[in-house]
């Protein structure tokens, strides 16, 4: 019983790995980087979330605080959260793939949007450090200690909505990709940008859009992480964001569906190896399953052989 | 020499000597971003070499070993690794640095979290005598053969196979002296300090060292140490006239600067701050001639 209560805790802290490594998996599936700035986006939610709910902010404080009051600012915490990490989404696109391409190409140029995303993340972990510290944070959660138990096991209601609405959104936007209109536009853009645009797709127009559904993605993973750990920090991205790379890659790069199946697999896995080895073991097993993919079979499980292959 | 000049002197020289172990993969247009892994396996294998837990060696011949094992590991790897490319390659080798930290972090008689005690003590000295070295040697290995041929697959990978050269080779031993260069500045940092803990060589480190070799430019030998000494120094100096300025906030933002200085780097100079172009119009002026014939010959 106490292995099926760890395997359902495992599958909650898969439900948040799964939409950043969603979001990751976008990004190389469309645009072929490996962009770094999801850690300091997942951060910066989870920042904004705890400014806002304990007051926090640079300003404005007081006028959420008279909107929604003690008991709903939790509403307004994802609000600002959202809308920050939409806005920031939209800066940084403009300086990532719009100067993908190099003057002089030779093998490093490909790493142009790696390197600039690495810069954002300097950017934003040390615009939090000098705004609130790099000290962990705490936060009351706004729904208590909300579980209910079926038989011996104990479910927490914000961590059931957690899995829901991410598995939720990981379904709309695969049926968004399969079938709309800019599903299409995005698929062409994957397959090749210069053909894309030559058939009418407005790809600087389009590359925006994927920027914010993964910073959409990436706010939402945030705030859900606050509200069921309670207890962030300035480097709380990189931790969530390397595991959550590694279940992109068991998946394979550029599969919405592999990177859900990746992201609960590893967060099953980080639950088990905390339970069985211990906290401090828990790197081993993850990283060691993903060099041993990378080396055997580098597509992961669903992955097309095609992307990432001499791009960064 | 004050002690705040020697410690800025000390974290430069690391940083040069990183620089240049991950340049040498770079040359060759590889991304490793898993320094942190290799610096890891020199630092405690020295260590314990040298320590009186371990075997008690003297610290020169524990820091040769050291360095001989780690290429050795560097060596292992880089034969699967160099299998894979691009986003696969810059993955694998960080996924290699978290496994390297993990198994540290929980090897017992290496001191575990807590860290490792080191002996032996390396002097001012030495780290910039080694510094040096790494340096001369990294010019010396670029103007080889092997050193043309890297360049050449950095270029052009198929025109490079085409013309003859073994792509693999170069790319094993860039990646096999690159990773016993980073295991030396380890094992540099842990007889400096004294002291060895797995969680200051994190991920932050690796990017950080990838930074400097990208943004001081893979074209040229120039390149890292330019890349290394810039931002090593260039931040200090920041922390120095904002204290003087009174502001504390400023000292303490300097990253958010540091951050868009290299968002606006890529964005006018994405090949790095040395170019191959620039080092050749700066040796046709110094040596008098027209910089012009040179630059069009490339």
């Amino acid at each position: 019983m106490l292995l099926l209560q760890q395997l359902i805790n495992g599958l909650m802290l898969g439900g948040l790995y799964v939409m950043v490594a969603v979001a990751f998996t976008l990004i190389i599936g469309m645009l072929n980087f490996l962009n770094f700035t999801i850690p300091a986006l997942f951060m910066f939610a989870a920042m904004m979330m705890w400014a806002t709910m304990t007051g926090n902010l640079p300003f404005g404080n007081d006028f959420l605080f008279s909107v929604f009051g003690e008991h709903h600012i939790w509403i307004a915490g994802a609000i600002v959260s959202i809308v920050s990490i939409c806005l920031v989404s939209l800066i940084i696109e403009r300086f990532t793939y719009r100067y993908m391409k190099a003057k002089y190409g030779d093998a490093t140029e490909h790493a142009l949007p790696l390197v600039s995303s690495l810069g954002f993340l300097i950017i934003f972990e040390h615009l939090v450090i000098s705004q609130w510290g790099s000290d962990p944070l705490q936060i009351e959660s706004p729904f208590g200690n909300a579980t209910f138990t079926v038989g011996s096991l104990i479910f927490s209601y914000p961590q059931i909505i957690s899995l829901g609405l991410s598995l939720g959104i990981v379904f709309l936007l695969s049926h968004v990709i399969r079938r709309t209109k800019l599903g299409r536009a995005l698929r062409s853009i994957a397959e090749r940008p210069d053909t894309a645009t030559l058939m009418g797709v407005d790809v600087l127009r389009i590359v925006p859009v994927v920027y914010v559904i993964t910073g959409l993605l990436c706010a939402i993973s945030g705030i859900l992480f606050t509200i069921n750990y309670t207890s962030i920090d300035a480097y709380i991205g990189d931790t969530v964001a390397t595991v959550a790379i590694a279940g992109m890659v068991l998946g394979g790069l550029g599969n919405v569906w592999g990177a859900v199946v990746g992201g609960l697999f590893v967060g099953i896995l980080e639950v088990f190896s905390i339970y069985i080895v211990g906290a401090d073991f828990v790197k081993v097993p993850i990283w060691g399953l993903l060099l041993l993919i990378l080396v055997v079979k580098p597509t992961g499980l669903f992955g097309h052989t095609a992307i990432g292959k001499g791009k960064f | 020499m004050s002690g705040y000049i020697e410690a800025q002197l000390i974290i430069l020289c690391l940083s040069v000597i990183y620089a240049y172990a991950i340049f040498l993969p770079a040359a060759s247009g590889q991304l490793n971003l898993g320094a942190a892994g290799f610096i890891t396996l020199g630092a405690y294998t020295s260590g314990w070499l040298n320590g009186s837990d371990g075997l008690g060696l003297p610290m020169a011949l524990s820091i040769v070993l050291s360095m001989a094992f780690v290429g050795a590991i560097g060596f292992a790897i880089s034969l699967p690794i160099l299998r894979t490319r691009g986003v696969y390659m810059v993955l694998a080798t960080f996924a290699f640095a978290e496994v390297v930290s993990g198994i540290a972090i929980n090897m017992e008689f290496l001191g575990g979290a807590a860290g490792m005690p080191v002996d032996a003590h390396a002097p001012v000295e030495v780290v910039v005598g080694v510094a040096i070295a790494v340096v001369l040697f990294c010019f010396y290995f670029m103007s080889t053969r092997l050193g043309l041929a890297l360049r050449s697959i950095h270029d052009d990978e198929s025109v490079s196979l085409l013309f003859g050269v073994n792509v693999r080779t170069a790319r094993v031993v860039a990646f096999t002296v690159g990773g016993m260069l980073a295991g030396l500045g380890g094992a540099i940092y842990g007889h400096h300090y004294n002291y060895v803990e797995a969680q200051t060589f994190n991920v932050l480190l690796s990017i950080y060292i990838l930074l400097y070799v990208l943004l001081g430019g893979t074209q040229t030998a120039w390149g890292p140490l330019v890349g290394a000494a810039f931002f090593t120094v260039l931040p200090e100096i920041f922390r120095q006239f904002a204290v003087e300025m009174g502001s504390d906030w400023l000292a303490d933002s300097r990253f958010i600067f540091f951050g868009m200085f290299i968002v606006l780097m890529m964005v006018v100079r994405p090949e790095g701050v040395v170019t191959r172009t620039m080092q050749d119009r700066c040796a046709g002026y110094l040596s008098g001639r027209r910089a012009r014939t040179v630059a069009a010959g490339e």
